[in-house]
C-alpha cells in the first residue's frame, strides 16, 4: 500500500476494510464469551452429578467406616441399637424391580408390536399418545391407586388364585405363600410395573420404526406372517435398542419411591413369600429419614449411594446399548 | 405345500396379534381405570374450600388445600425461572459446540442418566447441601430439588429441537455475517421456539407431580406460607401424608389433591403435543 499513491477509492476501500477488520475482532470474542457463557451452565448437570456422588460419599462415610463394606450384605435393621445393614432392602429392591420387568417387557413388546404392525394408521397418533400420558401420571398416583384400589381387589382375587396355582408348584410354591392381604413385594412389583410400562413401549416402538420398510417388506414379501416379521427380522435388528429401552426401564423402577412405599408394606424383614411386607433403598428412604439421628441418618445416605450408584449403572448401560443401536442405523 | 405347517405359522401368528392387542388394551384400561378412580373419588370433594381454606389440623373436619396449593404454584414458579435459562443455555451449548470434544459428550451422558436418576437421591442431596447447613426445611430447598430434575428434561428436548433446526437456515445467516452467537440464538433458537416450549412444559408437568425429592427439602407446614424460607405446603407431599393418615376427611383431601395433579400434570402434556404439533405441520 505505502509504494502507491493513495487515491480516494483505496484510501476508502482500506478504511472500510479496517472496519470490517474490527467488527470480525469483536465477533471473535463476543463469540468467545458465548461459547464460555454457556458452557458454564452445561457446566451444572456435571457439577450437579459430582455434588451428589460427593455429598452422599462424605454423609455415608460413618457407616461405611463402622461397617465396611459388609454393610451391603448384613442382613439387619435395628435403628435403637444401631446395627444396620442393606442386605433387606437390597433384596426387595431387586425384587420389586425384577417382577416389575417380568411382567411389563412382555406387554411392552406386545403394545410396540401392535402401534407398528398391526395399529390402523389412524389410530396409530392417539393410542400412542395415550401410552405416553400414562407415562406422565406421577408416580404418587400410581401409590395411592396401588394402596386404595389395587391392593383390596388383589387380596381379594389376585392373591388366593395364585396362591392355588403358582402356590402349589414345587420350588417356587413358597414364593406365594402366607397371608394375603393385597400389599407386600408382589403387589409393588405389579403397580412398578404398569408405572415403567409406557416408558419401555415407547423405546421398543420408537426403534421399531427406524427398521428400514425394506428389510420388513422383503419379509412380508417371503410369505413371513405378521409375527414372523416381528420376531425374526424387526426385533433381532433392534436387539440393542430394546435392550436399552429395558433397562432404561429396569433403572427407573430401582430408583421409583412413591409408587412403592404406598404398597410395599414397609417391615424391615427378609421373607420367603412374596406375598409378605418388605422394603426397598428407596421407601425405606422415604420412611426413615425424617426421624433419623445422626448416625441412623448415615446409613441412609449409604443406602441413597448405593441406590445411586445400582441406577448410574444400568442406566448408563442403557444408554450405551441405544446410542449403538441408533449408530449403527446411521442416526 | 406342507399344509400341516402354513397352518401352524398362521395359528401361531394369530396367537401373537391377539396377544399383543391384549396388552395394547391392557395398558388403555390401566390408564382409563386410573382416570376414572380419580374423577370418581377426587370430584366429590372438589369445591371452593378447596382453594380458599388452607389444609386441616388432625382430628378437625372441614379444610382444604389452599396453602398447598400456593405452596406448588410458588415453588413450580421460582424452578421455572431458574431451569429456564439454564436448561436452554447448556442446550445450545450442546447444540453449537457438543457434537465434538469430551466435554460436550460427557455432558451428554451425563444428562440423559440425570434424567432418569432416582429424584429421591436428589432430595438427599438437596438436603445435604441446602437444609441440614440452615437447619430447617424451606421452600428454597423444594425448589432447589426441582430444579435439578428439571434441567436435565430441559437441556436434552432443547439440543434436540435445535438439532432439527434445517441446516440452510443457519448457513444463510452465517453467510450474511452474521457471528455465531447471535445465529444460535436469533436464528436457531427462534427456529425450535415451539419445540424448545414443548420442552419446558414437558419439565413442568414433570416435576409437578414430584414427591420423593420434596419430602426432605420442603417437607410441609399445616398454616398457609408464601414465605420461601419456610417449611413450605406443597400439593404432593400433602398428598403423601394426608393418603397414608387414618382421618377419612384427609383421606378425602388427598384424593381431591391427586385429581388437581394428574389432570393439571395431562393437561401440560397435552398442551406440549399440541404446540409441537402445529409446529412439525407448518
Amino acid at each position: 500500500m505505502s509504494t502507491q499513491t493513495p487515491s480516494l477509492a483505496t484510501d476508502r476501500s482500506a478504511r472500510s476494510e479496517h472496519r470490517v477488520l474490527a467488527i470480525a475482532r469483536r465477533q471473535v470474542w463476543e463469540d468467545l464469551i458465548f461459547q464460555k457463557v454457556t458452557m458454564l451452565f452445561a457446566l451444572t448437570v456435571l457439577l450437579a452429578i459430582v455434588g451428589i456422588i460427593g455429598s452422599l460419599f462424605v454423609n455415608s462415610w460413618p457407616s461405611f467406616s463402622k461397617f465396611g463394606f459388609e454393610f451391603i450384605w448384613r442382613v439387619e435393621w435395628d435403628i435403637i441399637n444401631e446395627e444396620f445393614g442393606a442386605a433387606i432392602a437390597i433384596v426387595g429392591t431387586l425384587a420389586s424391580a425384577s417382577i416389575a420387568l417380568l411382567i411389563a417387557v412382555p406387554l411392552a413388546f406386545g403394545i410396540a408390536l401392535f402401534l407398528t404392525e398391526t395399529c390402523p394408521v389412524v389410530m396409530r397418533r392417539p393410542l400412542g399418545t395415550a401410552v405416553e400420558l400414562l407415562a406422565a401420571v406421577p408416580s404418587i398416583i400410581y401409590g395411592m391407586f396401588g394402596l386404595f384400589v389395587f391392593a383390596p381387589l388383589f387380596a381379594q382375587y389376585g392373591q388366593p388364585a395364585l396362591q392355588s396355582t403358582l402356590g402349589q408348584m414345587p420350588l417356587i410354591g413358597p414364593m406365594f405363600g402366607g397371608a394375603m392381604n393385597g400389599i407386600g413385594i408382589l403387589a409393588a412389583g405389579i403397580i412398578l410395573a404398569f408405572m415403567i410400562l409406557p416408558f419401555i413401549a415407547a423405546v421398543m416402538r420408537d426403534v421399531f420404526e427406524i427398521v428400514p420398510p425394506i428389510l420388513r417388506e422383503s419379509a412380508y414379501g417371503v410369505g413371513c406372517t405378521t409375527w414372523e416379521v416381528v420376531s425374526k427380522v424387526v426385533l433381532p435388528y433392534t436387539q440393542k435398542g430394546v435392550i436399552g429401552g429395558i433397562m432404561l426401564g429396569l433403572g427407573r423402577a430401582l430408583g421409583e419411591t412413591m409408587a412403592v412405599t404406598f404398597v410395599i408394606g414397609n417391615s424391615n424383614r427378609l421373607a420367603a413369600s412374596l406375598f409378605a411386607p418388605g422394603t426397598s433403598i428407596a421407601s425405606t428412604l422415604a420412611n426413615e429419614f425424617g426421624e433419623a439421628d445422626d448416625f441412623h441418618m448415615s446409613t441412609l445416605y449409604a443406602l441413597g449411594l448405593l441406590l445411586f450408584v445400582i441406577t448410574f449403572v444400568v442406566l448408563a448401560i442403557a444408554k450405551i446399548m441405544i446410542l449403538r443401536a441408533e449408530r449403527a442405523k446411521g442416526f | 405345500m406342507d399344509a400341516n405347517l402354513y397352518r401352524r405359522r398362521q395359528r401361531i401368528n394369530k396367537i401373537g396379534i391377539t396377544l399383543s392387542m391384549l396388552a395394547m388394551g391392557l395398558g388403555l384400561t390401566a390408564l382409563l381405570w386410573i382416570l376414572a378412580v380419580l374423577v370418581g373419588k377426587g370430584l366429590a370433594g372438589l369445591d371452593l374450600n378447596i382453594f380458599t381454606q388452607s389444609t386441616p389440623a388432625p382430628g378437625s373436619e372441614g379444610g382444604g388445600l389452599a396453602n398447598a396449593i400456593v405452596g406448588s404454584l410458588m415453588m413450580l414458579g421460582f424452578t421455572t425461572l431458574v431451569c429456564t435459562p439454564v436448561g436452554i443455555f447448556a442446550g445450545v451449548y450442546l447444540a453449537e459446540y457438543g457434537s465434538s470434544g469430551w466435554f460436550g459428550e460427557t455432558t451428554r451422558f451425563v444428562t440423559d442418566i440425570m434424567l432418569s436418576a432416582p429424584s429421591i437421591v436428589i432430595g438427599l442431596f438437596v438436603y445435604a447441601i441446602a437444609v441440614a447447613p440452615a437447619g430447617h426445611f424451606s421452600g428454597w430447598a423444594g425448589s432447589l430439588a426441582l430444579s435439578l430434575i428439571a434441567i436435565p428434561v430441559i437441556v436434552r428436548t432443547t439440543e434436540n429441537m435445535l438439532k432439527l433446526v434445517p441446516g440452510s437456515l443457519r448457513e444463510a445467516a452465517f453467510a450474511l455475517g452474521a457471528p455465531r452467537w447471535r445465529v444460535a440464538t436469533f436464528v436457531t433458537l427462534r427456529a425450535a421456539q415451539s419445540g424448545v416450549i414443548t420442552g419446558l412444559l414437558l419439565a413442568l408437568a414433570r416435576i409437578s407431580g414430584e414427591t420423593a425429592p420434596l419430602l426432605f427439602t420442603a417437607l410441609n407446614n399445616q398454616f398457609f406460607s408464601a414465605d420461601m424460607s419456610d417449611p413450605m405446603a406443597n400439593l404432593p407431599v400433602v398428598i403423601f401424608q394426608f393418603a397414608m393418615s387414618p382421618y377419612d376427611n384427609w383421606i378425602r383431601l388427598a384424593w381431591t389433591g391427586a385429581l388437581l395433579i394428574t389432570f393439571a400434570v395431562l393437561i401440560l402434556n397435552i398442551l406440549a403435543r399440541v404446540l409441537f404439533r402445529d409446529k412439525v405441520q407448518s
